[in-house]
């Protein structure tokens, strides 16, 4: 599906709104980018939307590059797929870099004035009850990331299976400080092996 | 140097960033790095970029602070579009699929466990535990199973939440 300027235009701004809602990191808006790309507008599917988010956590780097993939992934989609060659990669860095800026630039603009002001009182009343106020919401979103990522959910065995091995990865890196490789370099196998 | 801890920071940065900033170069203690990083965590943007923006700007103003976020991103950026790039050659291959649903899975976990590291700020939350509680399972009620905008929620139950904070904390003083 093609995109035109109108469109990038629409994903640019909702990626800067939805940049000052990104506490806790972007991938706690990666929901509302989900019911906005796929759901509503349909530029991806949710298949290539949730193989982007993936790709970008296997990949070293900061976290919020996820949303660099999924506008490579609008571009050369809407360029009509990587075998359109030299065009393709060109609309995929147009979309990277446009959905990069879009939810970077406010809040690190926000940022850069803020933490000064709320360094200074980090004591104070607001402060503190925005803090201890936003926590709950943090975690929730957190794990309504993790229950999109985790796939389809039908009741048969993969499924399950999948949830397992979810819940098994979360409790192994909230106790034990064991290397995230190799739980992706296992979770990677399974899947390929296709008992998952 | 922030695009060599940017490299060496397989699933998130954070690990990576603490050590070399407070163990290797030592230019801040761990109590200054744990409250730049709490800062960091309640503004909106990612985490990791905020505390470069922060630390950037304290040590060589705004010039630093664009430097450090150039430095963190660039690099990282390049190599996750190429394999993106290179995953959507071979992605028609079942086995691929099969693996990338099995990292998916992995990512999945991954991220719960960043929420269950917030636990003991839920359970000493000034909102009482129970409350706290309620207002996890309601977000994800809302944002992920009923798919909500999340400007609203975080509008309703951010502002009610905020209130009742600032409410507890007040009435604890």
């Amino acid at each position: 599906m093609s995109l035109s300027a109108q469109d990038w235009l629409m994903l640019f701004v909702h990626m800067m709104t939805l940049s000052l809602f990104t506490i806790g990191g972007a991938i706690a808006a990666a929901p509302d980018m989900h019911r906005f790309v796929v759901d509503q507008h349909h530029w991806l599917s949710g298949q290539a939307f949730a193989n982007s988010i993936t790709v970008a956590q296997v990949a070293p780097g900061p976290n919020v590059l996820f949303v660099a993939v999924l506008g490579w992934n609008m571009g050369v989609q809407s360029a009509g797929g990587l075998s359109a060659g030299w065009s393709a990669a060109a609309w995929g860095g147009l979309g990277a870099g446009l959905c990069l800026l879009g939810i970077l630039l406010p809040s690190s603009l926000l940022n850069y004035t803020a933490t000064q002001w709320a360094h200074r009182h980090r004591h104070r009343l607001p402060v503190r009850a925005f803090k201890a106020g936003m926590a709950p919401l943090v975690m929730g979103l957190l794990l309504s990331t993790a229950w999109l990522l985790s796939g389809e959910h039908a009741a048969d065995w993969a499924s399950v299976a999948r949830g397992g091995i979810t819940v098994a990865c979360a409790l192994l890196m909230w106790k034990t400080r064991i290397h995230l490789l190799w739980l992706m370099a296992g979770g990677a196998t399974l899947g390929a092996l296709g008992w998952i | 140097m922030f695009t060599w801890m940017a490299l060496q920071g397989f699933g998130g940065v954070l690990a990576v960033v603490q050590r070399i900033l407070v163990d290797d170069k030592q230019w801040m203690s761990i109590e200054e790095f744990v409250e730049q990083w709490s800062v960091a965590q309640v503004l909106p943007g990612p985490n990791v970029l905020n505390l470069c923006i922060i630390l950037g700007g304290e040590y060589f103003g705004w010039r630093g602070a664009v430097v450090a976020t150039l430095g963190i991103l660039t690099a990282p950026c390049a190599l996750v579009l190429m394999v993106a790039a290179w995953f959507s050659s071979v992605s028609d291959h079942a086995a691929v699929q099969g693996a990338l649903r099995g990292l998916a899975a992995v990512v999945a976990g991954l991220i719960m466990a960043t929420a269950l590291r917030m636990s003991p700020a839920i359970s000493i939350s000034p909102l009482g535990r129970g409350f706290a509680l309620a207002l996890v399972v309601l977000t994800f009620v809302l944002v992920g199973l009923l798919h909500v905008r999340l400007i609203w929620v975080l509008l309703a139950l951010g502002s009610v939440s905020c209130v009742w904070a600032a409410r507890e904390i007040r009435r604890r003083q």
